[in-house]
């Protein structure tokens, strides 16, 4: 049996709507137009233990209500959802206390005493026996590089450090499923590699489930293996990230750096099919790709007869850009 | 029940830190006390018959309401719970394996609970050295200050069970100000913290014995300078604990009704 389950969620807010000016204002006093927003049509999907899943879509696509949803903050209008045997937002206490959340735009920790304060808050909250605490505590300690920052209090740390606390603050109880909304936004580049690290980690070794949320794409591409696409409150695409990339593109990008002899080069690789020069110089050549790699190793063949090859890079197709893609076929 | 002892601790704790706060409230509560005291005096010089309450007994109530302000004024709002509630970071409290309503009772408590530590003290032990008439007296009797020390943290918790009503109703407002502006006039009103409600005309007085807010201020304050008898002090603390099972039998009810329509929004 699955460890999550989740079968035609349906969620719908309503949002008060006016127009610009004064008049309009004062007539919403008596008269208020609601709009209704689907934040969640027909979700479905289930999730086994050990995975890690990444849960994408544009911004308003659904993603933090999925995930408020599954940790028991929000009651769906309609559908199913099990998560391991529970329905969080019926058996709230209980459910709570096997996983683990982090909202990377919100803080659970007290903004004015140091972090342990706020750890050992959670310890008592959640009862953690202190020999647990205790082992949990040094293993995130020493993952996550805390030991500097731990007395400190929370209003002096920088975001990353904040992260990086957040996300031992929410794994103290050992946790089944986590939870993560955004863990990377707005971090910098080592912030945000000592967190997926981190979470491959955790997930190795603790077989914790991992269902992330954001909208840093290479995020996804170091952690996830299974991704889910939603947009507009609909699951569009539930698969592997290969998979998606066959699916959409083989193009590749290669740069080629060469000692010319004057000779005009363009001739020899024109009209070999899916290949396009997208510049041309003394020096360098880029060229868009497309299929498998036989097309490539002719490009490389035939250069390699007319002029010395110094350097050759090939590039995939950038993931932003295949989601992009995704986002417009699907038209979200 | 550690959670939440645990909550109030760091929340105690937490409290604490805020000296200055505590130093500039000091300084307020004795300006406070001593014009009180001024308009009173000249009160007493000037009235003809009798009054409800003698002059020493308005100046000791005087003194307790400024030394314990922090614990029973209802305006004092904890700005924690309601930036949880406007910016969405409710949506943790959510997640934890605890009653929330017990969560934030714990909260508030210790809010009110360290804030009063800090300033009772300084001010009881001052206006104990004042000269006459400003000079607080001693309690009634032993037994009064008894029974004024368990009416008073009846009292506070009674004071926190109806606070919290008005933070439960922030959930559908989303406005601090408007449920906490009602409750506090009408609050501040009846709990005798504008006039002591012996001064009240008859038809007033039946009023505020009637509503839970006086049971806060007005209810300890009698007792420990004698004006409420021990018999009626009895009486008073069993009403205390009548109107704090329905306030929180009440609250849990509302919460958990607001709970299921929360909405954290964005993000």
């Amino acid at each position: 049996m699955p460890q999550i389950e989740i079968s035609g969620l349906y969620k719908t807010f309503k949002v008060a709507r006016r127009s610009a000016g004064l008049k309009q204002a004062a007539k919403s006093l008596f008269c208020r137009k609601y709009d209704k927003v689907e934040a969640l049509k027909d979700v479905s999907f289930t999730v086994d233990t050990g995975e890690i899943v990444g849960y994408i879509g544009p911004n308003g696509a659904g993603k933090s209500t999925t995930i408020k949803t599954m940790s028991g903050i929000l009651v769906p209008d309609r559908g199913q959802c099990v998560i391991m045997g529970r329905i969080p937002w019926k058996e709230r206490i209980d459910h709570v206390r096997s996983i683990g959340v982090v909202f990377g735009q919100r803080t659970q920790l007290w903004w004015d005493v140091p972090v342990i304060d706020s750890y050992e808050l959670l310890r008592d909250i959640y009862r953690i026996p202190n020999r647990d605490y205790s082992n949990n505590l040094d293993l995130l300690i020493s993952t996550l590089e805390l030991q500097n920052i731990i007395n400190t209090p929370v209003r002096q740390l920088s975001l990353g450090q904040r992260m990086r606390c957040e996300l031992a603050a929410s794994l103290l109880h050992n946790p089944k499923i986590l939870f993560l909304d955004e863990p990377t936004i707005g971090l910098d580049a080592e912030s945000k590699i000592a967190i997926r690290q981190f979470i491959k980690t955790i997930n190795r070794e603790k077989n914790v489930t991992v269902i992330l949320t954001t909208h840093d794409m290479s995020d996804i591409e170091a952690l996830a293996n299974r991704i889910l696409l939603i947009g507009r409150g609909r699951i569009l695409y539930d698969g592997n990230l290969d998979d998606l990339r066959s699916r959409f593109s083989n193009q590749k990008t290669i740069n080629i750096n060469f000692r010319g002899n004057g000779f005009p080069i363009d001739n020899t690789i024109v009209g070999i099919p899916g290949v396009n020069i997208v510049s041309c110089s003394q020096e360098k050549l880029i060229l868009r790709v497309d299929g498998n790699g036989s097309a490539l190793a002719d490009v490389i063949s035939r250069l390699s007869n007319i002029v010395d090859i110094v350097d050759v890079s090939i590039e995939s197709q950038p993931i932003d850009e295949l989601i992009l893609k995704l986002y417009r076929e699907y038209a979200v | 029940m550690k959670a939440y002892l645990s909550v109030f601790r760091l929340r105690f704790i937490n409290g604490l830190q805020y000296r200055a706060a505590a130093f500039a409230g000091i300084a307020t509560q004795f300006f406070w006390g001593i014009m009180h005291i001024m308009i009173y005096e000249a009160f007493y010089e000037n009235a003809t018959g009798t009054l409800p309450i003698s002059l020493k007994q308005v100046i000791a109530y005087i003194w307790l309401q400024q030394a314990f302000l922090v614990f029973i004024a209802l305006w004092i709002r904890d700005n924690e719970i309601i930036n949880l509630i406007t910016s969405g970071n409710i949506a943790y409290e959510f997640c934890r394996p605890c009653s929330i309503y017990g969560f934030w009772f714990a909260k508030l408590t210790a809010q009110r609970l360290s804030g009063a530590m800090l300033r009772c003290f300084p001010i009881l032990v001052v206006a104990f050295l004042f000269p006459e008439p400003y000079k607080m007296t001693l309690p009634d009797s032993a037994t009064a200050f008894l029974l004024f020390i368990v009416s008073l943290f009846l009292g506070l918790m009674v004071l926190v069970s109806i606070s919290m009503l008005v933070y439960i109703s922030m959930f559908i407002t989303m406005l601090p100000t408007g449920s906490m502006v009602i409750a506090t006039t009408i609050g501040d009103f009846f709990s005798g913290m504008i006039i002591p409600i012996p001064f009240m005309p008859q038809w007033l007085q039946k009023i505020a014995y009637f509503l839970p807010f006086r049971l806060a201020a007005d209810m300890p304050f009698r007792v420990y300078t004698g004006h409420i008898p021990p018999n009626q002090a009895l009486e008073g603390i069993f009403t205390q604990l009548i109107w704090l099972g329905v306030l929180v039998l009440s609250g849990r009810i509302a919460m958990k009704k607001v709970q299921k329509r929360v909405v954290v929004q964005g993000g």
